[in-house]
């Protein structure tokens, strides 16, 4: 094996709980699985309950970016500790995380040459990407020798701003690390599980709660649990004075709760109704055993494999929400197998084959005996000098 | 006499902001050529990846002699073709590309997949595979980038490339049907 040692960058707070981060995190601790030495880059607030593999890439600002408040690391500093993560590394290979975010991400792109991979999260609006400071942003990001996109959408915003290529590796779940949770059945009750942030319209929480007399009156004793951040004042009007000690808003849960959580109920409903790029939680939903119930966007369709694997209801159709719900908890035998299917399912979408693909893009751009180097010559001066004479093959 | 000297100071301040432009984009240039290199060594050393282990597999035992024969030819061909030109070598390599696929059907897989270390070589072969196609993706990539950026004015009327001819993009049919599967 050539490719030994492996850098990761992480352009958002390791200390922030978010997709990238979760992303970046599951990757490094896959590879690590694999035998390779992973160190990430990230910024960190608190450096005191850092695991080992990830480096303290200095405190992070919060400013406003891409429509949130980021927590981004940037500046003299932050560039200094960069150069310094690169030249202590002695990488065989970096993998850069959201290139184009302002942060230890585009620092890195900046500042290292090599073999250096990128991958693409998020959909960026095209303002941003026309901006003035988007002509150096690019200049740094020519050297990036292979390009990942986690999402269609992800990828198509790089082809029609960017230009370019992409290859398409979607997100992965760690498998395991869901089956490890303990998981018992409360004798008699039927937990139903929403997950998401709750203010968010386009997670469907509406379509859970209209359907909920469909559902209670199915449903002797089931329960329905709402686990996300954002305040429940909004949806008091959908909940009849009756069903308050059967619905229960439990606020923002952590990944560890998260797991357990998702491992103890019955059902998990996904009544999104639009703007999912792919649906990583139904994914993690099957992989903790338990059924689904999703909506039928054009992503969840894909990942449900059109019904096989979950069962689906038309997108904002509470009613056929309601009795789809009813449907599997009533039926063990349906419920049983999409619980199976799901976990058959499920392995397609585990980091540990997801990897095998982030691997091949390593070795698809690294030549052997190949190190990532600080980028030293100036960005402008000593362009010139040095310039090695290319191979012949274009002479007949 | 006034204006005059405000005249000049634009003017040289314009004059510096071009050239710094220029050294930009000739730099950008420059660092695509380089990507361009070491794109074509990968693909290069991923292609002879390729074509040893489907000798491996020919010589494995595990095939019927003619699909043996068959591509231990066209992968020996792909092989020599190293010497050619940029062209004759693609065209060779997705000869090799079209014998795999029609070697390699859903019963010969099967065949090898059962066989005692079958699994391991078929994995190798698909691995291999799979970072032709990647590899070859990067560096078209690369190549379309730097094309673009030489059309540009300025590039062509200050020779920005310097001497370096036009990149090409490789055109190799190399997209081997097994190597998606497991």
């Amino acid at each position: 094996m050539t490719i030994k040692r492996i850098g990761i960058v992480c352009p958002y707070s390791w200390d922030v709980p978010g997709g990238v981060r979760s992303h970046v995190a599951d990757l490094a601790v896959t590879l690590q699985g694999r035998g390779y030495e992973v160190n990430v880059l990230a910024p960190v607030e608190d450096p005191d309950t850092l695991p080992e593999f990830v480096s303290n890439g200095g405190r992070p600002t919060a400013v406003s970016y891409n429509g949130s408040i980021a927590r981004l690391s940037f500046g003299v500093r932050a560039t200094r500790r960069v150069r310094q993560w690169i030249r202590e590394g002695d990488f065989d290979v970096v993998h850069i995380h959201e290139p184009v975010a302002p942060s230890l991400s585009l620092l890195t792109c900046w500042a290292a040459r090599g073999p250096l991979v990128a991958t693409w999260h998020s959909s960026h609006e095209r303002s941003r990407m026309l901006s003035a400071g988007y002509y150096v942003a690019q200049t740094a990001m020519e050297k990036i020798r292979g390009r990942i996109a986690v999402s269609e959408a992800a990828r198509e915003t790089l082809v029609e701003h960017i230009g370019g290529d992409a290859v398409l590796i979607p997100n992965g779940v760690r498998v395991a690390d869901f089956r490890d949770q303990e998981s018992f059945a409360i004798e008699g009750t039927q937990k139903i599980l929403f997950l998401g942030r709750i203010d968010e319209p386009r997670k469907g929480l509406e379509v859970l709660l209209r359907a909920l007399p469909h559902i209670f009156s199915g449903l002797e004793r089931c329960e329905i649990l709402i686990a996300g951040p954002g305040g429940p004042q909004e949806y008091e009007k959908f909940l009849d004075p009756q069903w308050r000690d059967r619905v229960s808003f439990v606020g923002a849960i952590s990944e560890e709760e998260k797991r357990r959580t998702l491992r103890q109920a019955d059902l998990y409903v996904a009544p999104h109704i639009g703007g999912e790029s792919f649906g990583i939680v139904l994914a993690e939903a099957m992989a903790a055993g338990t059924a689904v119930v999703a909506s039928d966007l054009a992503a969840f369709d894909r990942v449900l494999q059109s019904g096989k694997s979950g069962r689906l209801f038309p997108v904002g159709n509470a009613e056929a929400l309601g009795s789809a719900v009813v449907e599997v908890l009533t039926d063990q035998h349906q419920r049983r197998m999409l619980v199976e299917a799901g976990n058959a399912r499920v392995m397609d979408f585990d980091w540990e084959r997801v990897v095998e693909d982030v691997i091949a893009v390593y070795e698809a751009v690294h030549l052997s005996g190949e190190k990532v180097e600080e980028d030293l010559r100036g960005q402008i001066a000593g362009r010139f000098a040095g310039r090695r004479s290319r191979d012949n093959e274009e002479t007949p | 006499m006034k204006g005059w000297v405000i005249g000049f100071s634009v003017l040289a301040v314009l004059i510096t902001f071009f050239v710094l432009y220029l050294g930009m984009t000739a730099g950008r240039i420059d660092r695509l050529h380089r990507r361009i290199d070491v794109a074509r060594l990968a693909l290069d050393s991923h292609l002879l990846r390729r074509s040893g282990v489907t000798l491996e597999l020919a010589s494995s035992g595990y095939l019927d002699p003619a699909s043996a024969v068959l591509i231990s030819e066209t992968a020996h061909a792909a092989r020599l073709s190293t010497d050619l030109s940029s062209t004759q070598r693609d065209t060779a390599e997705s000869e090799l590309t079209a014998v795999l696929n029609a070697v390699l059907d859903v019963e010969a897989v099967e065949m090898i997949d059962d066989s005692l270390g079958g699994h391991e070589i078929l994995e190798e072969f698909a691995a291999s595979a799979r970072r032709v196609e990647l590899s070859r993706r990067f560096l078209n990539d690369a190549v379309r980038a730097c094309v673009q950026l030489r059309k540009q004015r300025s590039a062509r009327w200050f020779q920005l490339a310097g001497h370096t001819p036009v990149p090409h993009t490789r055109e190799i049919h190399d997209h081997v049907v097994y190597s998606q599967r497991s």
